[in-house]
């Protein structure tokens, strides 16, 4: 869309240190305290960093690390009492920030500390004009009067690259799509100038399109007032597309901090070196896939509209999900279907579940047209064709134990409940869990626990076709890079073919012999996996790829084979 | 191991454990009061305008001489009776209804809400009165007409839980896996919505002892029971002679009513710890 022009260099050159300049963000030996009944004293320990004026400082780790307890540490933004500052300082430009009084504090935040918000949805206010709302920043920090606020918040949506930003200002957020929003949120962060940008995993909501425009925006602002930003990440591929220097941090320690050179290839804690070895990536050595005898399923022109809203006296909007989707799976294949949000990618996964009827087509299973049977019909198709959910902590009846979740589709089946529960015992050592879990209720398990226990319920029931939406995208990517490992060894051990519904093209070139791209409700392009990255016919499908975060960069080759993923 | 956490939240409400204290002397006196009292409260067992600790009577005497301690005791069965089982009917035909129209969608859910509405729509208390009056005050018509006007909120509760739960991945997966509709409403969906169910059906039974007083308190209780609303109204006319005819039985509906709405309160936070207010830990 209308990106703001951007230096064209992809990858960042490294900013040399300033050591004769004050840092403006100097962290040290911050620990925050957790409440007693949490699962660790200190989800930040004894942290020490520095943020330079014009750079950008990626802070990466996986859930759990500290890394946003640390941003809402400097931003005042804790829950205290229950989470407070134990130890250490956090000094801007000199200045101890935790021994300021609140009013000096709160002149500090927004004015010359900023914060951009992982959910643009969420971090609008939904009852006001965005205008008003990046016009409310500069009442509170600045002396201009109304005109000049006016004209100012105007020049701010035209800097972040925002449509039309006279008429833009009046709108309120629902209207504006996820990228425009974020672009707002941007806008309010740098109303006053701050020296200091944090953003907490700004793109991480957002489509791999978007995300892109956003780092670019980022990366340019950045550059443009020299200020300083700490960007907070679980991604390596936005560390490489953006960051000048890297700290990675791992259970509220600081483990590993350089330039980002020296962080992306050459890692020298074991933890950094997992990470990276967990980036999803091609594997290069996957033969390509020879499809033989008929396609277990055929998809023909799929379409499937929804209605939304409307009631007995206006009529609704329409939605169109499908639009003439057709597409084959052979014995054996894995094939991807990807796309961004609102693609459709989600609708043919639940048709072919029988979660959804599509409004015509044809969908043959084995020479069967599924679409064509009433709920008793379909009951057979049960057994062959089952799906892995994409949310690992809604897709477990919290109620119930692992072993009857998993027993449970055989038992109505009608297999006797004892034989049911060993097998779900032995598939639960298949998937790489205790065979104990059994007893277990889904809340003692971690995401890529729980996503195992669901990989173990469809395996239950024998699948010829497994359905995984979204599998992994809930997950860390250490975890992540486990369960893909684990998807792709069981469907070679028992055969399966697979639909792998995905967002992230790193993911669906991990896993995946043929690649379907979906735009819109059609697929726009389909072929082996290699040749759709390799060589992509349909400019979408460009876009797409050159969309992926961090394609400058190569995983260090001593680690792109995997080390310390085979857990 | 969950037993103990929930006791420790519900604990945490201090205002819950006094309920809980509360109640359990008001069953506690409704349970033994045929042993406490061995006598019927009706009978006229002192002289009449006795105040409290006058002769022996605790709480004192009524106009014809009847023993106000006693009265409440024996009022305490008759209030939690029909608190109680008039609840559990509500919850049935509430969580029913409630729960076929969140799980079936369209025309089911159309059906069943304008049938819910039309509950809705009449205030509370005129329809009691009149099925008791059409029934002829018993404890059962008193039960079932407590029952018809308190169940329409419970069957939007459970409607929107239902729903709520409907579109969850668990119950997708249960779908999937080819389980029967009435496996997936009392296995994987009723479970995971009782939580809710419980808290209001426990503030239910506070207004349903209010609405028991309020018909005895007009005359439409059962002409057989003992109870606190009856107390109050019969004693209302002498409020300015001998205040505790009035004060005492007001008192335990108070209590109870009150004792009724902590626990509730506590059930929510143990309950629904992710709703629970913030700040009082």
């Amino acid at each position: 869309m209308n990106a703001v022009a951007v230096s064209s260099s992809s990858a960042p050159s490294p900013v040399t240190a300033f050591p004769n300049r004050q840092p403006l963000l100097d962290v040290r030996g911050l620990s925050i305290a957790l409440p007693p009944s949490a699962d660790r004293e200190l989800a930040v320990d004894a942290l020490t960093f520095t943020l330079n004026p014009n750079e950008i400082l990626c802070v990466v780790g996986e859930s759990g690390s500290g890394k946003s307890m640390t941003a809402h540490a400097v931003m005042g933004l804790l829950p205290v009492p229950s989470v407070r500052v134990a130890a250490g300082a956090l000094l801007f430009k000199g200045n101890n920030v935790l021994t300021m009084s609140e009013p000096e504090q709160r002149a500090l935040r927004g004015g010359r500390i900023a914060m951009v918000f992982q959910e643009p949805m969420t971090a609008l206010n939904p009852l006001m004009r965005v205008g008003d709302q990046v016009e409310e920043s500069l009442r509170i920090h600045t002396d201009l009067d109304r005109t000049a606020r006016k004209a100012r918040v105007i020049e701010l949506f035209a800097q972040v690259g925002l449509p039309n930003p006279a008429e833009l200002v009046r709108s309120y957020p629902f209207r504006l799509s996820g990228g425009q929003r974020q672009r707002v949120m941007i806008a309010l962060a740098l109303a006053c100038e701050p020296d200091v940008l944090i953003a907490d995993e700004p793109t991480t909501a957002l489509d791999v399109t978007t995300q892109k425009q956003i780092l670019d925006l980022i990366r340019a602002i950045q550059a443009e007032r020299q200020m300083g930003v700490m960007f907070i990440t679980h991604d390596f591929g936005v560390v490489a597309e953006i960051a000048h220097r890297v700290a990675v941090m791992r259970h509220g320690k600081l483990v590993e901090i350089g330039t980002a050179d020296e962080v992306l290839n050459r890692p020298s804690h074991p933890y950094t070196r997992q990470l990276i070895a967990s980036v999803p990536h091609a594997m290069g050595d996957r033969p390509p896939f020879t499809p033989a005898g008929e396609p277990l399923l055929l998809a023909e022109g799929l379409h499937k509209t929804f209605h939304v809203g409307g009631g007995l006296f206006k009529k609704g909007k329409e939605v169109t999900a499908g639009k003439n989707i057709s597409l084959t799976i052979h014995p054996g294949e894995t094939v991807g279907l990807v796309g961004e949000s609102g693609s459709g990618k989600s609708t043919l996964g639940r048709s072919v579940m029988g979660l959804m009827k599509p409004d015509s087509g044809r969908l043959l299973y084995k020479g069967t047209d599924l679409l064509s049977l009433d709920r008793r019909a379909f009951r057979p198709f049960r057994r062959e064709i089952q799906m892995v959910f994409q949310d690992p902590y809604a897709s477990l009846n919290p109620r119930r134990m692992v072993g009857e979740i998993i027993a449970q589709g055989p038992i109505a089946f009608g297999e006797a409940p004892a034989q049911a529960m060993a097998r779900a015992s032995e598939l639960l050592t298949m998937v790489g869990l205790d065979a104990s879990a059994a007893k277990r209720f889904p809340h003692e398990f971690s995401g890529g626990q729980r996503q195992r226990i669901s990989i173990a319920r469809a395996l239950a029931m024998g699948p010829s076709l497994l359905i995984a939406d979204e599998p992994v995208s809930a997950l860390d990517v250490s975890v992540q890079a486990q369960v893909l490992a684990l998807l792709d060894d069981i469907r070679h051990r028992l055969n399966l073919s697979m639909l792998f519904i995905t967002h992230d093209l790193r993911v669906a070139s991990r896993v995946c012999d043929t690649i379907a791209v979906m735009q819109r409700g059609s697929i726009v392009e389909m072929g082996p996996a290699a040749e759709v990255f390799g060589n992509p016919q349909h400019p979408y499908t460009q876009s797409l790829i050159d969309a992926i975060p961090g394609r400058g960069w190569e995983i260090p080759a001593d680690l792109s084979h995997g080390e310390g993923v085979s857990a | 191991m969950q037993s103990m956490n929930f006791w420790r939240a519900y604990a945490r409400n201090k205002g819950a454990v006094i309920g809980l204290l509360i109640m359990a002397v008001v069953v506690v006196l409704g349970l033994f009061a045929p042993l406490i009292y061995p006598e019927s409260p009706w009978d006229m067992v002192n002289a009449p305008f006795l105040g409290p600790m006058e002769e022996g009577s605790l709480l004192g005497t009524d106009t014809l001489g009847r023993d106000i301690a006693s009265g409440i005791a024996h009022g305490a069965r008759v209030s939690l009776l029909i608190g109680l089982t008039s609840t559990a009917v509500a919850l049935v035909i509430g969580v029913t209804l409630g729960a076929l129209a969140g799980f079936f969608g369209g025309w089911v859910d159309d059906t069943l809400m304008r049938f819910t509405e039309l509950f809705q729509t009449i205030p509370n208390f005129v329809l009691t009165v009149v099925l008791v009056a059409i029934f002829t005050p018993s404890q059962g018509s008193i039960v079932l007409a407590i029952a018809i006007v308190s169940w329409p909120p419970l069957a939007r509760l459970a409607r929107a839980e239902f729903m709520a739960l409907r579109s969850r991945e668990f119950v997708q997966a249960a779908i999937t896996t080819g389980q029967s509709n009435a496996t997936i409403i009392f296995r994987e969906i009723l479970p995971n919505s009782l939580s809710p169910l419980i808290v209001s059906s426990s503030l239910m039974v506070a207004t349903a002892v209010l609405l028991e007083s309020s018909l005895s308190f007009l005359g439409l209780g059962d002409p057989n029971a003992m109870s606190w609303g009856y107390m109050v109204g019969a004693a209302r006319t002498v409020i300015r002679q001998a205040w505790w005819m009035s004060f005492f039985p007001g008192l335990a509906i108070l209590l109870t009513v009150l004792a009724l709405n902590l626990i509730g309160e506590g059930l929510n936070d143990a309950l629904n710890p992710r709703v629970a207010r913030k700040g009082k830990a």
